[in-house]
This record gives C-alpha cells, sequence and structure tokens, in this order.
C-alpha cells in the first residue's frame, strides 16, 4: 500500500505547488457546492420551520418524507436532472446540461431535504422553547417563523454545513449532469472518479485528501464561529 | 422606581387606548380537563376592579392553569371566559401579558428583547426601551446576552419586556419562586408600580409574605376550585374555608 | 426581523447568480463531443483538441462514458458529436435518423491481459476466441465491464463467437462490474482476474500491479473508432456547424496526424484510418 505515502507527498506536492488545474477544480467544487447549499437554505429553512410549527393534517407525513429524503441517492438525483435538462426532455431548450448550473441543481435537490429535516428538528427544539411565551405575546407565525430562524442561526448554521458536506462529497449525481468536463464541470469528486478510472489511485487519493483538507477548514471555520457564539450565550 | 416615562408607555394602552375597558374579567363554569384528570373543576371569578390580584393555594391547585386559562394561552374544556364583556380575542389578548415562572427569553442581548416587543407593537424606539431597561435596572446590561444574566436579572429582563407592550392585564406565574429575597424585592416593587399604574395585575404565588405585601384581594383555589375570593386583608384574618386555614397555617404541604 | 431573513435570502439567491461562471456551453463557439473513456482517459483528447481549437476557436468539451451510454446521450439530443467504438450501434444510430454519417476516424486494438500466473493458460495464444474458451473451461476468474460499451459489445460478440454462454456463468467465474474500463482493471488487478480491455487504456492505466498482456495481435480483437454528427434535424439545438468542423478536421490529413503524434511512453496509442475508411465506404 505505498499508494497511502505517494497520495500524501502528491497531495501536498499539488497544494505548495497552487497547481492551477487543481485550484480551478477546487474553485468549481466551492461554487458548486456551496451554491447549491445557498439555494438549498433559501428553500429549506423557510420550509423547516413552517413544519416546525404549523399544525395540519398530514404533517406526520411531510415530516416521514422529509426524513426519508434524506437518504436520496445521488444517482437517481442525477438521473432525474439529466432527463429533465436533456434536449430531450421538458427543460432542454435552457440548455443547462452539462454546465456548472446543472451540477448546483442536481445538488440542490439533493441536500434540501437534508437542510429541511434537520433545521425542523432543530426549531422545532426551539419553538417548544419559544412557543408559550410567543402566544402570550400575540406574535404572528411569520415573525415567529423569522424569530425562531434567527434565534436558531448558529444551530442551522451547523445543518447547513451538514448540507454542504454532502453536496461536496458527492459524485453520483454532478458526474451524470455535469459529464466531467475538464475546464467547464470537473469538480474534485468527479476528479478522484477520473483518477481512480485512469489507476491513478496515488493522485485519486491525494485530490482526496485535499477535499478532506477543504471540508476540515471550512467546518472549522464555522465551529470558531460557533465557539464564540457560545461564548456569548447565544446558543 | 416610579418614572414618568415609563408610566406613559406602561399605562399607554389603559390611558390612551380608545378600545373598551378591558375589566372585568370574567370566568364562569370554567373546567379543564387533561388526560381525563379534572384540573380545573367549575371556577367561576370575576376580577372587576383595579389592582392587585393574588392567586394562592396548595400545589396543584391549578392556579398556573387557572392564568393560562384567563389569558388564553390554553382553552378550557367547558366554561366561558370574557373580558370588558367581550370575547377572549386575540385582540384582547394582545393587551395582556404574562411573566412564566421561568423566563423565556430570546437568545439575543437584553436590549433585543425589548427590540422584538417594541417592534411587535409597532413602538420601536431607543427611548422607550432604555427608559424599561432603567425601570427594572438592568440599562448597563442592553448589550448583553440576555442568557448570561442572574435569574433575578433574567426575570426583571422578562417584567421589562411584559411592561413593553404597554399591558392593562398582567399575569405573572409564581415570578420569583425560585429568586434571592433581593430579587424577590426588586419585583415586588416593579409590580406594585405597575399596579399603582393602573394595569391590572394577577399575581401567582403560595408565599403568603409576598401575597400579603402586594395584594388587593385575593384567590384561593384548592384542587381546581375556588374556596375563596375576598379582600386581602380579610383572607388572612379570617379565612372563611377550612383548607384555606389550614393552607395559611402550613398544614397542607405546599 | 423578517426582514433580515428575507434580506439573506436575497443575498442567497444573488451569490448564486453571480456565482455563476460564463456557461461555456451557451457560447457558440463550443461543442459537446460524446466520447468514450477509452479515448478520453489515454490523455488522446488533451493532445488534440487544443489543436483544433487554436485552428478554429471552436471549444470541444468531452463527456466520457461508456459507448452505450454516449449514443443514448447523442440520441437524446446531449452532444453534438458522437465519437465511439461499437461499428454495429453507430450504423443503427444512423440507420434509424439520429446521426447524419458515420466515419471511421482511427483504431486501436483490444488486449487480454491478465496475472502472471495465468491459471487458464492463455499468454501467448494467437486466437482470441481460443483463449476464451480456455478460459471458459478453466473457471478462472474473468472480470467484464458488463456495461453495454464498445468494449463490453466487442467482447460478448467474441464470446458468441466462442460459442460461449458467459452470462449464465456471471457471478461465478465471470464477473460483470458494470463500471467503466478503468474500473474494471482495478476491479481485475485486484481479484486476479483476466480483463479485455483496448490498448489505450491499459497503456495509460496507473495501477498495472504484476498484470501483463497475455493475448493480443489477432484480427478479432481489432477496434475501429467512428465519428458521426447528431442529426440536427432530430435535434434542432445541436449544433451543426461547429460539429461537422470538428468532423471534418479530424478526418483530415492535420487532423490525422494529431492522432498519429500521440504517444504515451514511447508508445503509439491510436492509428488514424480515415481515408480507407473513405475508400471502402466508396466500394
Amino acid at each position: 500500500m505505498h499508494e497511502l505515502g505517494d497520495a500524501f507527498a502528491i497531495a501536498m506536492a499539488l497544494v505548495v505547488s497552487a497547481d492551477s488545474d487543481l485550484l480551478e477544480i477546487v474553485g468549481l467544487s466551492l461554487r458548486v457546492s456551496v451554491s447549491a447549499m445557498l439555494v438549498s437554505c433559501a428553500v429549506a429553512l423557510p420550509l423547516g420551520a413552517v413544519v416546525a410549527i404549523a399544525r395540519f393534517p398530514g404533517r406526520g407525513a411531510v415530516i416521514v418524507v422529509l426524513n426519508a429524503l434524506m437518504g436520496l441517492p445521488p444517482v437517481v438525483v442525477g438521473l432525474l436532472v439529466y432527463l429533465m435538462l436533456s434536449n430531450a426532455g421538458p427543460f432542454g431548450g435552457l440548455r443547462l446540461l452539462y454546465t456548472p448550473t446543472a451540477m448546483i441543481i442536481a445538488q440542490t435537490i439533493l441536500i434540501t431535504p437534508i437542510i429541511a429535516a434537520l433545521s425542523r428538528q432543530v426549531i422545532e427544539d426551539l419553538h417548544q422553547e419559544y412557543a408559550e411565551q410567543f402566544r402570550s405575546l400575540c406574535v404572528p407565525a411569520h415573525t415567529a417563523m423569522a424569530a425562531l430562524l434567527w434565534d436558531a442561526r448558529y444551530s442551522l448554521l451547523t445543518v447547513a454545513l451538514a448540507g454542504f458536506g454532502r453536496a461536496v462529497a458527492e459524485v453520483g449525481a454532478v458526474i451524470i449532469v455535469g459529464g466531467n468536463i475538464n475546464h467547464l464541470t470537473r469538480v474534485m469528486t468527479t476528479a478522484i472518479a477520473l483518477e481512480t478510472s485512469k489507476g491513478d489511485l496515488a493522485l485519486a487519493l491525494a485530490l482526496g485528501i485535499v477535499l478532506l483538507a477543504i471540508a476540515l477548514l471550512v467546518n472549522s471555520g464555522v465551529m470558531a464561529l460557533r465557539s464564540t457564539s457560545a461564548r456569548h450565550a447565544y446558543v | 422606581m416610579f418614572d414618568a416615562a415609563l408610566y406613559a408607555i406602561g399605562a399607554l394602552g389603559a390611558m390612551t387606548g380608545r378600545s373598551p375597558p378591558i375589566l372585568p374579567g370574567e370566568a364562569h363554569g370554567l373546567v379543564l380537563d387533561v388526560d381525563g384528570q379534572r384540573l380545573i373543576d367549575g371556577v367561576d371569578l370575576r376580577l372587576a376592579s383595579p389592582g392587585v390580584t393574588v392567586i394562592m393555594g396548595p400545589n396543584g391547585a391549578g392556579k398556573s392553569l387557572l392564568l393560562r386559562l384567563l389569558h388564553g394561552l390554553i382553552p378550557p374544556t367547558a366554561g366561558r371566559i370574557s373580558w370588558g364583556g367581550g370575547p377572549l380575542s386575540e385582540a384582547v389578548r394582545a393587551r395582556q401579558a404574562m411573566v412564566f415562572q421561568r423566563p423565556v427569553l430570546l437568545r439575543r442581548s437584553v436590549a433585543a428583547n425589548i427590540d422584538f416587543v417594541l417592534k411587535l407593537r409597532g413602538k420601536a424606539a431607543a427611548e422607550r426601551r432604555d427608559a424599561l431597561l432603567d425601570h427594572v435596572g438592568l440599562v448597563d446590561h442592553a448589550a448583553l446576552p440576555a442568557r448570561l444574566l442572574s435569574g433575578g436579572e433574567q426575570q426583571r429582563l422578562a417584567l421589562a419586556r411584559a411592561l413593553a407592550i404597554g399591558p392593562e392585564v398582567l399575569f405573572l406565574d409564581e415570578p420569583t419562586a425560585s429568586l434571592d429575597p433581593a430579587s424577590m424585592q426588586r419585583i415586588e416593587q416593579i409590580v406594585g408600580a405597575a399596579g399603582r399604574n393602573g394595569t391590572k395585575i394577577v399575581f401567582v404565588t403560595h408565599e403568603q409574605g409576598q401575597a400579603k405585601r402586594l395584594a388587593d384581594d385575593v384567590v384561593f383555589l384548592h384542587r381546581g376550585r375556588i374556596l375563596e375570593h375576598t379582600a386581602a386583608d380579610r383572607f388572612f384574618d379570617r379565612p372563611e374555608s377550612e383548607a384555606a386555614r389550614d393552607y395559611l397555617a402550613g398544614r397542607i404541604l405546599l | 426581523m423578517t426582514s433580515r431573513v428575507l434580506a439573506f435570502g436575497v443575498a442567497a439567491l444573488a451569490a448564486v447568480v453571480l456565482f455563476q461562471p460564463g456557461t461555456a456551453r451557451a457560447a457558440d463557439r463550443s461543442i459537446i463531443l460524446q466520447s468514450t473513456t477509452s479515448t478520453a482517459n489515454s490523455g488522446l483528447y488533451d493532445h488534440i483538441l487544443p489543436i483544433f481549437e487554436r485552428k478554429t476557436g471552436i471549444k470541444v468539451n468531452v463527456v466520457a462514458v461508456g459507448t452505450g451510454q454516449a449514443i443514448k446521450n447523442a440520441r437524446n439530443g446531449d452532444g453534438d458529436v458522437l465519437l465511439v467504438h461499437a461499428k454495429p450501434a453507430e450504423l443503427k444510430f444512423v440507420a434509424d435518423g439520429y446521426g447524419v454519417a458515420r466515419h471511421d476516424v482511427m483504431y486501436n486494438d483490444f488486449i487480454v491481459v491478465g496475472p502472471p500466473s495465468d491459471p487458464a493458460g492463455v499468454a501467448g495464444i494467437k486466437k482470441v476466441v481460443d483463449a476464451f474458451e480456455k478460459i471458459a473451461a478453466a473457471k478462472a476468474v474473468f472480470a467484464s465491464r458488463g456495461d453495454n460499451s464498445g468494449t463490453h459489445k466487442k467482447e460478448m460478440r467474441l464470446w458468441r463467437k466462442a460459442g460461449l454462454s458467459v452470462t449464465d456463468a456471471s457471478g461465478t467465474w465471470y464477473r460483470e462490474t458494470g463500471s467503466g474500463m478503468g474500473a474494471t482493471l482495478n476491479v481485475g488487478v485486484g481479484m486476479g482476474a483476466y480483463v479485455m480491455t483496448d490498448r489505450a487504456t491499459w497503456i495509460s492505466f496507473k495501477n498495472k500491479g504484476s498484470f501483463k498482456i497475455l493475448v493480443e495481435g489477432d484480427d478479432d480483437l481489432f477496434n475501429q473508432y467512428g465519428v458521426i454528427l447528431v442529426n440536427p434535424e432530430k435535434h434542432p439545438r445541436v449544433r451543426a456547424k461547429a460539429g461537422q468542423a470538428f468532423i471534418d478536421w479530424i478526418l483530415s490529413e492535420e487532423g490525422q496526424q494529431a492522432i498519429r503524434s500521440y504517444r504515451l511512453d514511447g508508445q503509439q496509442l491510436f492509428f488514424p484510418n480515415a481515408e480507407r475508411v473513405a475508400q471502402g465506404k466508396a466500394q
């Protein structure tokens, strides 16, 4: 298993040399997955909040479905988005297939249930605490929702991060809708898949290490933010 | 402790509101069943006069539940509640405020907790907020996260927040139950001032000294029923019911 | 508070919009080439496409999948040019009206690789069909693409020619990976299985372990690549002009020379034969 040692050496060399291809791939990975995370949050956080607060028939079913969708296989999402965006599909005219936008769409669909389901839990917990006080103050539902989202923001940051982690790590969806086109839609995971298929296991592993390092950086950044806020008792 | 600016805030609703008077508050045949257990058992109550009404009674008597029913936080199983002769509508509820035994503060700064309520009522203004914080002695802590305050300070903030809406009725559910004597005294001062400013106070406690200090009239609740509702002096001097006598003598465990 | 949350949402959406890189696909001067992993992974396109791009300004975006998948994608109109290696399927694609015309571009050959222990004793056998018979008789482990790719189709034709129905043995000594050439080679090397692969992938493959080429040089192992313009009459969004320019170029002497000049480890990986086919078609 000399690949492991080689991989670390190659990873170091890649990072130190700031290889332009690598930077491009890393940049696209971040751009696609951060975008997917932001779009997902814009949809999933309000959705999670509504499901957390509102009482309506079928609410239990919605929660079960949301939780189940957290396990959505990326390949299935990729296939669905491909069928939608294909020139033979209903949205072929948009010419989005094999573009970063297609990858963002796929990852957004993939992680929206995750962010919605987890934020629903977070907000529901906080709502338990606030509900009676809010009722006493006659806080309207939309104000309550906004207040809960705001007050739970540091917990929700972790939720968003979970979504980002899933998005940046998945390969099945982006390789189908992105096509792994060099200098256009190649991201970290599809590059890893490519190098693995070329039998260059050390390089593939090195890319994996770089991906891990990026995830580590992002997470520790958020942790630092959270601990600051914890010191200020906002969590 | 009396403060002209606060008076303007606290009694704003009562003084300038064109809405009909909120008193009397009335309950008729109020019943509350929870999981097949009758916790409020046919309560008739009339809160007609301003001032401080103290609800007393042993643990499990249903004091907190009665307060929540009167404020409309929970619906009764049977019976009727009215304020000012009308139903307990959202508009009426918005003219009432409640302070809970354990203060529920937003995960924000002290000032933001007040601002939230002022904004909610469309009365956001830094001066109002500062006057309120000054009134409860927290103006120096305005920028602090609310959850870093001591228990007594948190409860004073909760009280300031309740006053921020300018309530015409203020419900307090054992607000000093877990506080030190000094904190308790400050809370009582603030509540007393609000009562003198024209806010109707409904105060749950089983602390006799506190009840004596605050109460104009006393509602004695036992096993979900009101056994007595009389002027405070009379209740403490000559309680009519056996249960009240036992309770005041410390023979009913709290 | 509501406004702050709203502001966040707007900011998020704005960020996404601003984040969007200029989609090269949208530019007129680019085409999608649906092609195979063998050609892409070998590095051929990295060698020849910059030459074409410098000359014409047309950027060629390569989607590298199995031939079967590439043809399917092209049928859906998700590509402008198809460059694959499964002649019968390519001809059917054209016959069905999805492609304009098919041209031979280049060839190389398939080989059978395996562990040095060579449990079925196929090393040096001249006819690949004989080697397959020996592998089946020995029930020696054989890793197949099993993905309907050009290589897989070729392999299936060879088993049929040997009169063997290997799919019955699927899961025993005959193992279908359902993955690309590289992934299948990884599996083969991992389990000491025989694998049929195109030579270009093998030469550029870096995880060979101790594996060796055991069977090569049989005419049956000929591997022809063809190029097809996706029919703009079927799919109006096909960039026919730019696509045809690419096809014209790759069939031209300059394109053929570009293919000829690509070497890896001193070996030529693809052999241009456009002209020969043009004559072949004329007959």
